[in-house]
Parts: structure tokens; sequence; C-alpha cells
């Protein structure tokens, strides 16, 4: 069956689609790996192209940097009373029973070398203070469980202080990167958007054809002449879709091209940047940074008026950090930055669509809605994607309250962990997703994230529940009456 | 001079000193803390979301995490139940403090006499509760340490001897008004000479001086927490988030 070590799954089933706390089974996930970087990416995206040889100090040196540059990071070293709220929230931790993946327990990884070097206490009495040698024991550790993080913040909703473990793990990445030590699937990402303009290396060329297949497709079958421009310098609006959509999730790039068209929209991509994912999230800063400004600079070169960032998730979580990131966005139409769902929302306000949707051609779908962690708890959109499917479906259907919204589960694949030697994690971590969709027996599971739409249909797969993962966007132009 | 008048003499000495050690350890060292948090900047927008779109929903927001714990509310009842009224009845406890540093006594902290010997009970038990739930439950065991064990047992140090010097070997009240009053008034006099009191004294004393160093920094940490102090508002024309070591311009 699978083709993967599932030893560190575990298999019990859910209670009314909730997955409750399963028992400890330490190092469960101790020997889950993502592969590491190759030398050729990591110079690339100026990393060292290997482990520097003072490794240790050299961490240590940038741990230092970062606590006076990072409030939160100073904040949450100190902060934490090991309650235990987090214990049972993550869903890492639910799939595999490994306590490691307790959000407290991963960053007490961290917290432990805090305390060893920066806290008088554990310099003085590392024993009595649990504070732990940055040794090459602590570095294996930490790659290992800060790459077992999705980022998704599902812990800091719970946690009395707003602890945010993806801080943490994001601080401890960019710690880990300094020196030379990055995973193969998140650096070769990151270079790949250097090297094509998107995270799949989709060369220019190819993006195009792709373009024009689609507009050759979706005439056949609508009969209308529904564009994919490209580079059209003068449009209006500069769509930045996750480049998947123009490969794996058609379906996505079709609505985009309906909607404009319903809309009489003048609209286009761009090879320089087709793509809103962001893999310097799941990195560093450096290249967080470079990589978001190559949206804007794409937008300035066409000179469109506005940027709509299609749908995905980290896409949205970067996009909100753009003017902090990139400078002002005053040149361009506010609202900035502005998510497809927010525009479709502020559309229908307008009455665009009135008396032009067609709720019965989604009949045979009882749809729900998996939020993605980076839109609800990064980016604030939590009522737009509702507002859209309620808008065009008759039978919308939430999943457990404890499974949706602020306390969305991850798809168990975001922060950099959509790769495929560590399944046994993504599997494990999928699981309360999987287990809260079967329990409403939808038929359709809506997301606006391309790394959700990528793992969810494995994760169903792999736990049997038989759905159909999609956009939210296509169940509107569905239903469009054209 | 007798030896015992000596020896009285010295320890009231010491303890008289560590009382100003403490106080400045515990002032000094919770200023330089919170300072250190309020100085060190945040370089991105990072309220986790749903979150306020103004200022004043942040403070609200903060606000609520203070007095209600709502987060403990969404992750577990008990605990909520558990450490809420643990601070709410440390907090009550220590406002009925007042009337050993005040005269005249407020009346609102005379009022609460009645009570105070039940709230004293309920903080000592939660205290209790909270010591056992970290043993009891396999995930808090694993992740409790010996800091979140020391924290507690000192707190219930203090709890018991308090307790048990107001109302069971009852100390001299004038004698420690005197006392505390000599200390803060900086005219110290000797203690009262009440082997319990004392001990009480010293175990808030070394309360007082842990605090600085360790995780009861969350009493003014909760304030700095970026996830939740700050407002989301990165899309408002003209008004953008700034990192103050990196501003792009253009």
């Amino acid at each position: 069956m699978a083709k993967f070590d599932e030893t560190p799954i575990i298999k019990d089933p859910a209670r009314d689609g909730i997955v409750t706390a399963p028992e400890l089974r330490e190092h469960a996930t101790a020997g889950v790996h993502c592969w590491p970087g190759k030398e050729k990416d990591f110079t690339a995206i100026g990393l060292p192209p290997e482990r520097v040889p003072n490794w240790q100090e050299k961490a240590i040196e940038k741990f230092g940097e970062l606590l006076e540059k990072n409030k939160a990071l100073r904040v949450y070293m100190d902060i934490c009373v090991r309650c235990g709220a987090c214990t049972d929230k993550c869903q890492f931790f639910l799939g595999t029973g490994d306590p490691l993946n307790f959000p407290v327990a991963r960053a007490e990884l961290m917290r432990k070398v805090y305390r060893r070097y920066f806290t008088p206490g554990g310099r003085a009495f590392p024993q009595l203070n649990d504070a732990a040698d940055f040794d090459e024991e602590m570095l294996q550790k930490w790659y290992t469980y800060f790459y077992q993080c999705s980022e998704c913040r599902r812990c800091s909703v719970f946690c009395p202080y707003g602890i945010d473990t993806a801080e943490i793990t994001m601080a401890a990445r960019e710690i880990m990167s300094s020196i030379g030590v990055a995973t193969k699937y998140v650096t070769e990402v990151v270079a790949k958007v250097y090297e094509t303009g998107n995270n799949l290396g989709i060369p220019s060329a190819a993006w195009k054809d792709n373009c024009e297949f689609l507009e050759e497709d979706v005439q056949e079958e609508t009969g209308l002449p529904i564009r994919f421009p490209v580079d059209d310098e003068g449009a209006d609006i500069l769509l930045v879709p996750p480049s998947a959509d123009n490969f794996a999730n058609v379906d996505t790039m079709i609505a985009y091209g309906k909607l404009f068209h319903f809309l009489g929209i003048r609209w286009t991509t761009s090879t320089y940047c087709n793509e809103g994912g962001n893999f310097g999230l799941f990195l560093n800063y450096k290249n967080l940074k470079q990589v978001n400004k190559r949206i804007v600079d794409a937008a300035r070169m066409l000179g469109v008026k506005t940027i709509i960032w299609g749908e995905c998730g980290h896409a949205w979580r970067a996009a909100v950090l753009t003017p902090t990131l990139n400078g002002p966005m005053d040149m361009f139409d506010p609202p900035y930055p502005y998510h497809i769902s927010q525009f479709v929302v502020d559309m229908m306000k307008k009455g665009a669509f009135e008396g032009k949707i067609d709720k019965s051609a989604n009949d045979d779908l009882i749809v729900t809605y998996h939020d993605p962690c980076n839109t609800a708890r990064a980016g604030q959109l939590l009522e737009e994607p509702r507002e859209i499917i309620r808008a065009a479906c008759n039978h919308f259907v939430e999943m457990p309250a404890d499974t949706i919204r602020e306390k969305t589960f991850c798809c168990g694949g975001g922060g950099g962990l959509l790769t495929d030697e560590i399944m046994p994690i993504r599997m494990a971590g999928g699981k309360p997703r999987a287990m809260a969709v079967k329990h409403v027996k939808a038929n359709y599971l809506a997301t606006i994230c391309a790394i959700c739409k990528a793992q969810l249909p494995e994760v169903m797969g792999y736990w049997d529940v038989p759905v159909q993962v999609g956009g939210v966007l296509q169940l509107l132009t569905n239903a469009l009456k054209m | 001079m007798q030896e015992t008048d000596l020896l009285w003499t010295l320890v009231s000495l010491v303890i008289i000193g560590l009382s100003y050690f403490a106080i400045i350890v515990f002032v000094f060292g919770l200023l330089s803390r919170l300072w250190e948090y309020l100085r060190t900047p945040q370089p991105l927008p990072g309220a986790v979301t749903p979150a306020p779109t103004s200022n004043a929903g942040a403070a609200v927001r903060v606000a609520k995490d203070v007095l209600i714990f709502p987060s403990l509310w969404k992750a577990d009842k008990f605990l909520w139940a558990g450490s809420w009224l643990f601070h709410v009845t440390l907090a009550l406890v220590l406002f009925r403090h007042l009337r050993y540093f005040t005269y005249p006594v407020p009346s609102l902290v005379l009022k609460l006499q009645p009570v105070a010997l039940t709230i004293g009970y309920i903080f000592g038990i939660t205290i209790l509760y909270l010591f056992w739930r970290r043993l009891a439950l396999p995930r808090t065991l694993y992740v409790s340490n010996l800091p979140d064990y020391f924290a507690l047992a000192l707190l219930g140090g203090i709890a018991a001897t308090g307790i048990i010097v107001s109302y069971w070997t009852h100390v001299n009240l004038v004698d420690v008004k005197a006392f505390v009053i000599g200390l803060l008034t900086l005219h110290p006099t000797p203690p009262p000479n009440h082997p319990l009191f004392l001990l009480h004294f010293m175990l808030v004393l070394l309360l007082m001086i842990y605090f600085p160093f360790s995780k009861l920094l969350h009493a003014g940490g909760i304030f700095f927490s970026p996830a939740r102090n700050q407002p989301f508002q990165v899309q408002e024309a003209g008004k953008r988030y700034v990192n103050p070591w990196d501003t792009p311009e253009s």
C-alpha cells in the first residue's frame, strides 16, 4: 500500500470528527528528516555552501543578533510557563504522539539553548535551569523538529500569552540557515524562483504555452473567448497566483480567467513573477524580502493599477507583509494587498453578480471549507471565502467548530514540509483534517491554498475519505451565467 | 549583652540587608527585563488573526488576556479554572497585604477581612491542583522542569506559612507593621521574633530575587506579545507597519 514507513502514524479513529490526544510515543518521529539541501542551491540563495567550520559559535552569535532584532523571539524565550495548554493542539503531535511535537517542547529545544547562552541562571547552573549546549545532538533535534512544524500558528491561539511557535521555528531555521544547514526542498524552491520566477521552475515559454492551451480548451468547453493574458503591459490587474494553478490546479486558473472575462477586466500574469508563494517565509528574512519584492517589481514593469493575490495561503501571509518588506504600495490602487476573495466579495457587494448566479449548477456538491492556516491565522480571511461559497452553492456544511476558522488544522504540508521524504509526517499531520471532513460527509473540500490543494488529496486518499479537493473561486465561476 | 541577643541582632541585620537586596533585585531586575522587551523592535507585523483592526481593539484583546484568560478557556476548562482562580486569589491576597503597609488601612482592604481566610485557602488549593496537574498528566509531566516545580513549591510555602501566622500561631500584627513600614521608610527596625513569620518573609524575599530571572516574567511579558498586542491593519492606505532596522522607501 503505502510506499513509506508508517510506524510514526497513529491510526486510531477519531470521535465525532475530533482527534483527541494520543498516548505519548517518545522519539516516534525522530527519524523522519527532510533531505539536506545542495551546495548549488545554497550558493544561489546566499547561504554558506556547506556547514561553516565554527558553526556553534556562529549559531549562537546569530541567535544573539535575532534576540536583539526580534521582540517576539525575545519575549517568547522568557515567558512560557509550560502550562501545557498547547500540548494537544498540534496536528503533528495528534498524528504521531511524539512529545517533541508539542509546541512547547519544540520551542523548549530553542529555549534550552537560549538559557544556556543568554541567561545568568542557565550559564551558571545549566542542569538546574534545564539549559543545554548547542552541540551536534541539539542541532540534529533542531533540524528534525523545526522541520516538522508547519508554522501554522494553531498553538498560538490556545496559548495564554499567544506565544507563536511560528516565530520560534522561523528563528531556528534562520539560525540554521546562517550556518549552512537547511533542507533541499525549501532551498531548491527559493532558488527556482530566482531562476524562473516561480516555485515549480516553469520556464516563461512553458507558462505562455500553458495559457494558450487553456484559452483553446476553455473556448472549446464554453464557446467563449476567455483569455489568459501573459505580460500584458497596460493591463489593469496583475494576478499573482501560486504557480501550481497553471499546472496542477488548472481549474483555479480557469476560474480566474472566467471571472475577469465576466467582469470585463483587463488582467495579466507576469513571467517575471508568476508566483505568489514565498518559501523565504520558511527559511530566512533576506529571502522572504527578496522573493516578495519580485511581485511589486513585476507590477511596476507592467504598469498595472492593482495587484491581486490568487488562491495561495502563505502567499497571502507574505502579501500582508509587503508594505513593510518592500516599501509603500501607494502607487497602486487601494486596497493593498488585495486578495482574490476580497475582490470577489467587493464585486458581489457592488452587485456585479446580481441575478447571474445559478446555484443549482453546484447542486451535486456537498461543500465544506478548509481554512488554510495562513489565510485564517495570519491573513484575516475567514468570512470572504465562506461568503463566496454561500453565494455559489446550495449545500455548504461546516466541519466541527474546533477544526475551522482560527482553530483550523494545517493540512500537514505547509511551512516547507510538502516533500515526499517526510510522507509519514505529512499524512499524520493531515489526520485531524481528514477526520473532520469524513465526519461531515462532504464530497467537495474547498480551500484557497495551493499547498493544501496539493497535500489534501494525498491525505484524503491515505485516510480513505472520498472527497474532491478544489478551489473556492471555481465554485463561483461554475455557477456564473456567462 | 547576652549571647542570644547578639545572635538576634545579627539575624535582624541579615534580614534587613536581604530585604533591601531583594527589593533592589526585584525592581531593577524586572524593569530591565521589561525595558528589553519594550526596546527590542518587532520587524514584521505578527498579529494572529482574526485580530482587531484598531489599536484600541488590540488593547482590549490584551486586557482580556490579562484578566479572563480566554485562550485557556478555549484550550482546557480545568486548567482555565485552576489558573484563573490561582491568579485572582493571588491578586486578592496581595491586595489584602496592604494592611501591613498602610496606615490607615484602606476600607476596601478591611472589607475583605471576613473572606480573607477562604481566599487564602483557595489560593493554596489551586497551587496544589496546579502542582498535581503537572505530575498527573503525562503531557504536562513531560514538559515540566525543575523551575516549574520550584516556582509552585515556593508559592505554596509562602501561602502555607502566611495562613499559619495569620490564623493559627499568630504573629503580632503591630510588630509586623512596624517592621515593614520601617523598611519602606528607610528606618529599619528588627523584625518580629517569630520563626514562622520569618520563614514566610524569607520565602517572599527569595521569590522576589528569583522573579526577574524566571518564567514568572510572564506577568509583565504578556503585554509585549506581538501575536496579541498588534492590530491587523496593513491594508490601510498611507499607513504601513515599519520595520525599524529595515525600512525600504521605494
